[in-house]
């Protein structure tokens, strides 16, 4: 019954209780005419699928650590989708793209779950990039060439390889820390989705100025700001959990979220490239599971190198 | 005509399938008239007709029968219980030489009923390296028989990327079916011209954004 008892399981619960709240406080706003459509339907539909992704969540964290491995597994692949539908990528890249999806993607997640750090982190940046546009090559169309493997690599690269430092973490085994390193991975999602939370909510009461109009017409510095020291806040709070002290959690916070917010940068501007406003429609009312996955992208590499030089 | 229950499962089936392998959805899909319609769309592999069929709404969807070449669908017991049971598919004959039925009055009859049909104007999978192959001119004559009826111009994204001809392996990338304007042949106009502009309304579907 541990695990219903852990650190983690404890971040759940209050989550969870905080569900209930947010669904309350909207269904209040809504029946009492304060928030009108569309809003209101869009709030709805954000808080349900707020539930399902924490439910989610849970389950995995309280089946072990080979369910997250495999849920992240699942997410690479729904993002690596998305992700190559709105490439340049064509017929002559089909081959290419068959070896991402069914050949690189799997031995990723297999190599991090069976602790193999080492061509874990060499795969994707050296092997893939060295021998997939091998495949390419040899089907002759050279129009586009360069672009085409580039996308297809960052495909890789943001989808996988980044995602896959999510379970990573859990391989983790910190010197002298109380806890497990589920508790750092519940910790990390926590702090950089409430950031992006708290960046919506910011934005929207306070925001003025624009803080890339070209890029995102929504984000703001006044959101910016709010949210990742409300966020960084959060995290400190969390200190006891972690293996941290109160400042240092208050500085990989606001680094993991930093990261987290220049990563939904990075991932907006190739959305406005491409003209898309979503990356998809798997998540009700979030667009793609990569609208919602983009800040973990670019935050979990850089918060596992932090525990890996840092804390062990 | 009443569904078995393995035809009815199969069919449930695959509909789960497509929408949970092609992360399928449907763009702009114009609202059901009072009328018959004829939804035409581009033909680049043998997924195209269970991706258009499973975008509609379910209502909308078992009353939308494919019209398929019975050349293929009649060549094997299975093939030809899935044609008539599993899509109540309209067949036809395609070769003018061996048929003895007017195929457009067969899908014309259907549409007198009030049902729709699924159209590949091409008449053929397109194998070619062309977006879209001449239109060949039955649905122009359908159109005439049935003056009444909306023909609804659809485009099916990305289809020939997840699966293109030679590959085995479907690559998963996502879906969609884009809807154009419901158009009708205008009094007078003649074959040419109405194909070419349904041939450009389904190119512009394909260069669309968002």
């Amino acid at each position: 019954m541990d695990r219903f008892h852990s650190p983690s399981a404890y971040v759940f619960y209050g989550l969870f209780a905080f569900l209930i709240l947010a669904t309350l406080v909207a269904q209040f706003l809504i029946r009492s005419g304060r928030v009108t459509e569309p809003t209101a339907g869009n709030l709805t539909q954000r808080i349900r699928a707020w539930w399902v992704m924490i439910g989610v969540l849970a389950l995995i964290f309280t089946l072990g650590a080979g369910a997250i491995t495999l849920f992240f597994a699942l997410c690479s692949m729904a993002a690596l989708r998305e992700f190559a539908t709105i490439t340049h990528t064509r017929r002559d890249d089909h081959d290419g793209l068959a070896i991402a999806f069914y050949l690189i993607l799997p031995l990723q997640y297999l190599l991090v779950y069976f602790e193999v750090p080492v061509f874990a982190a060499l795969l994707i940046p050296v092997y893939s990039f060295l021998l997939l546009p091998v495949v390419t090559v040899f089907k002759g169309e050279v129009q586009g060439f360069l672009t085409r493997v580039s996308e297809t690599q960052w495909g890789l690269m943001v989808c996988v390889y980044c995602v896959s430092h999510i379970p990573a973490i859990l391989t983790l085994d910190i010197p002298l820390y109380r806890y497990s390193a589920f508790t750092l991975v519940a910790w990390l999602i926590l702090v950089v989705q409430a950031s992006d939370v708290l960046q919506y909510i910011w934005g929207k009461s306070i925001g003025r100025h624009l803080l890339a109009p070209r890029v995102s017409p929504s984000k703001t510095v006044e959101g910016l700001v709010g949210g990742m020291l409300s966020a960084t806040v959060l995290g400190m709070a969390l200190t006891p959990i972690t293996p941290f002290r109160w400042w240092e959690a208050g500085l990989i916070a606001l680094t993991v979220t930093g990261f987290g917010t220049l990563g939904g940068l990075i991932m907006s501007a190739i959305k406005r490239d491409r003209g898309v406003k979503d990356w998809g429609t798997l998540v009700q009312g979030h667009g793609g599971i990569l609208d919602r996955l983009d800040s973990l992208v670019f935050s979990a590499p850089v918060f596992l190198h932090i525990l890996a030089w840092g804390w062990m | 005509m009443t569904a078995t229950i393995a035809a009815r499962m199969t069919r449930a089936g695959l509909v789960a399938a497509a929408r949970v392998l092609l992360s399928l959805r449907a763009i702009d899909l114009p609202p059901k008239g009072s009328g018959p319609r004829v939804l035409v769309a581009n033909h680049v592999s043998h997924a195209d007709f269970v991706a258009l069929w499973s975008v509609l709404p379910k209502q909308l969807r078992l009353q939308t029968r494919p019209v398929a070449g019975a050349d293929y669908w009649e060549r094997s017991d299975l093939r030809r219980w899935t044609a008539n049971h599993v899509f109540r598919a309209v067949l036809i004959d395609r070769d003018p030489a061996s048929r003895r039925s007017d195929p457009v009055e067969a899908v014309a009859e259907v549409l007198r009923s009030g049902e729709d049909v699924i159209f590949f104007p091409e008449g053929t999978r397109n194998l070619t390296d062309a977006r879209l192959l001449p239109l060949k001119s039955g649905i122009y004559h359908l159109a005439r028989t049935v003056p009444e009826v909306e023909i609804v111009p659809a485009w099916i994204l990305n289809l020939d990327r997840i699966l293109p001809k030679g590959a085995f392996l479907p690559v998963p990338l996502n879906c969609a079916v884009r809807f154009g304007t419901p158009m009708q042949v205008g009094p007078g106009e003649s074959r040419e011209d109405f194909l070419n502009r349904l041939s450009s309304a389904m190119l512009a579907l394909a260069e669309a954004k968002g």
